[in-house]
């Protein structure tokens, strides 16, 4: 067989397999497997498999933590689970144990709510403790412990794991003075937009590209909370006035008490309730669910 | 000594017409490939996991070369009779052998150093692409030296695990068997830490001493992976680098010393 008749087999042998997968996929896409699994779980084993790979391993699984979490939230699953996230990403960390973005990714999103997390701030807890024992000089890991504390509404501990952040970066002479003010804020007010806002203020100082995009958009949404309270504070005045809360925004205006429709930080239009005159954001503006924080 | 050089110099010769340089190729290949696709697939962390895939595809592809090259660098020759020829020469048995080591230990060396500049190749180019967070969010600067030092003592366990290969081939026949042992060996060696421990699982004190008495004996391939103390930036104890340098280098002439007896004594018949 000459050359060129080889490469000409080869041309039409590669183009039927290729096709004949499509014909494949088509006709038995509902046979391929669907859910995800882990065949290693145990972080024990998986670091002596690993061999002396264990850093590219601990690579792999952080890949497969970031797209599961990814798959999962962008899902159109009703009840969103992310059941898998914590075993991947303590997979991730034995292998590496100072895998620093896999811890603090883990307990943002394992203590965000659902659906936008898994709505575990037991298990962000116990990864940052982890992290902590890995690395007890770094100041992040008590914050973010401080920080899962805020976001679960419990400031007392809240307010004592910021307090041992800011004697960590004390020992460590990294001055971060903002911590013990921070710790204060939570004892005195916490749960409310002022003191949401210092920590997300901070966050936007992160090397974490994603860390800082998050804080920008939950920024926004405390603006949009402080905004919604005025609003609604508007909307008392007009009932006082008129003794039935206002039927639209357009009533507002022409009664001066607004120059315009109100718009969230994305801007959307707010919704205003005409029977109680409360006003919330759209459920489809990126404000939406606003944060349960009480206005400054 | 010349004809160990001789010998050393024909082995770099064959491993070049067998085109054991094209894992270079692979190897560059790879890290360009990766450097791209990473950043699609991960949410930060480009620099760390390049730096990863860097130092693992090294000393995988070394294994791979050390393996299954080492244990047909004695075997082959006996294999096809050409040792009989080269007997015949003023080349002594003791050189024949040491020439080996030599010429496949220069070629790995060879390998790595070209691997290596690739690397801090990739490295820079991923400096000038990302943008500085990403940069300053990494613990260590991306063409950090330090790297070197984790590429040195893949090196040096790429040395053992030839010199194993190596002694395997000395006296069996089959291939298969010698390149088995040897990855067992290298396999045994990443788990020192268990086998010194062994006592706290086992109830028989017998079993504790033997898993510990092969920990000092094995040798420890776990303590050449400074991979992540690098890449995280984190401190290696002073003296870790030479003493762990000195331990492979007198494992080596360990090995080597038993494969020259070994094979001074062989019936090629």
């Amino acid at each position: 067989m000459s050359v060129v008749k080889g490469f000409v087999v080869i041309v039409i042998l590669l183009a039927a397999v290729v096709r004949m997968q499509m014909v494949r996929e088509q006709r038995f896409s509902a046979a391929e497997p669907a859910q995800q699994v882990l065949y290693v779980s145990s972080p024990a084993v998986m670091t002596r498999l690993a061999l002396s790979y264990d850093a590219i391993v601990a690579d792999l699984y952080w890949i497969r933590a970031i797209q599961y979490y990814g798959g999962t939230r962008l899902s159109k699953e009703p009840d969103k689970s992310y059941d898998l996230l914590y075993p991947l990403l303590d997979l991730t960390t034995s292998l590496d144990r100072n895998f620093d973005i896999a811890y603090r990714f883990g307990a943002y999103f394992l203590s965000e709510k659902k659906p936008g997390g898994a709505g575990r701030p037991d298990l962000a807890i116990r990864l940052l403790e982890k992290a902590l024992a890995a690395r007890p000089d770094r100041w992040e890991y008590p914050h973010d412990i401080g920080f899962v504390y805020y976001r679960d509404g419990d400031y007392k501990h809240a307010a004592e794991w910021f307090l041992r952040a800011a004697d960590a970066a004390d020992a460590s002479g990294t001055k971060n003075a903002w911590l013990r003010p921070l710790a204060a804020s939570t004892l005195a007010s916490g749960g409310d937009t002022a003191s949401s806002r210092i920590l997300y203020q901070q966050l936007l100082t992160s090397d974490a590209d994603w860390l800082r995009r998050d804080a920008e958009l939950r920024l926004k949404r405390l603006d949009a909370v402080d905004e919604v309270a005025q609003l609604e504070r508007l909307t008392k005045v007009y009932e006082d006035r008129f003794g039935d809360p206002p039927p639209s925004w357009a009533d507002m205006v022409r009664t001066g008490l607004l120059r315009g429709t109100p718009r969230d930080p994305a801007g959307i239009p707010y919704v205003l309730n005409p029977w109680w005159g409360d006003v919330t954001v759209s459920e489809t503006s990126p404000m939406w669910p606003l944060p349960t924080e009480r206005p400054a | 000594m010349r004809a160990i050089g001789l010998v050393a110099l024909h082995v770099f010769r064959d491993s070049v017409r067998d085109k054991v340089l094209y894992s270079i190729v692979a190897f560059a290949v790879l890290l360009m490939a990766a450097s791209y696709l990473i950043g699609q697939l991960t949410a930060g962390q480009d620099l760390k996991i390049i730096k990863d895939l860097g130092l693992a595809a090294m000393s995988l592809m070394g294994l791979f070369i050390a393996v299954f090259i080492g244990i047909g660098l004695i075997a082959r020759e006996i294999d096809r009779r050409s040792v009989y020829a080269v007997l015949a020469k003023p080349v002594r048995r003791h050189e024949l052998l040491l020439g080996k080591y030599v010429g496949l230990v220069g070629t790995l060396v060879v390998n790595l150093a070209v691997m290596a500049a690739a690397y801090y190749v990739v490295l820079a180019y991923m400096a000038w692409m990302l943008p500085p967070a990403a940069l300053k969010a990494s613990p260590a600067p991306p063409t950090d030296p330090r790297l070197l030092l984790a590429v040195a003592m893949i090196g040096l366990e790429l040395a053992l695990v030839t010199a194993i290969a190596l002694f395997w081939s000395t006296f069996s026949s089959s291939a298969l068997l010698s390149a088995g042992l040897t990855v067992a060996l290298y396999i045994a060696g990443q788990f020192g830490a268990d086998l010194k421990n062994f006592e706290q699982v086992v109830q028989s004190p017998a079993a504790g001493t033997i898993g510990r008495a092969l920990y000092y004996v094995l040798p420890n391939f776990a303590a050449f992976d400074i991979k992540t103390q690098v890449v995280n930036a984190l401190p290696i104890a002073d003296g870790y680098v030479a003493l762990t340098a000195a331990y492979a280098l007198t494992y080596i002439a360990l090995l080597l010393t038993v494969s020259v007896i070994i094979f001074a004594r062989r019936d090629f018949k």
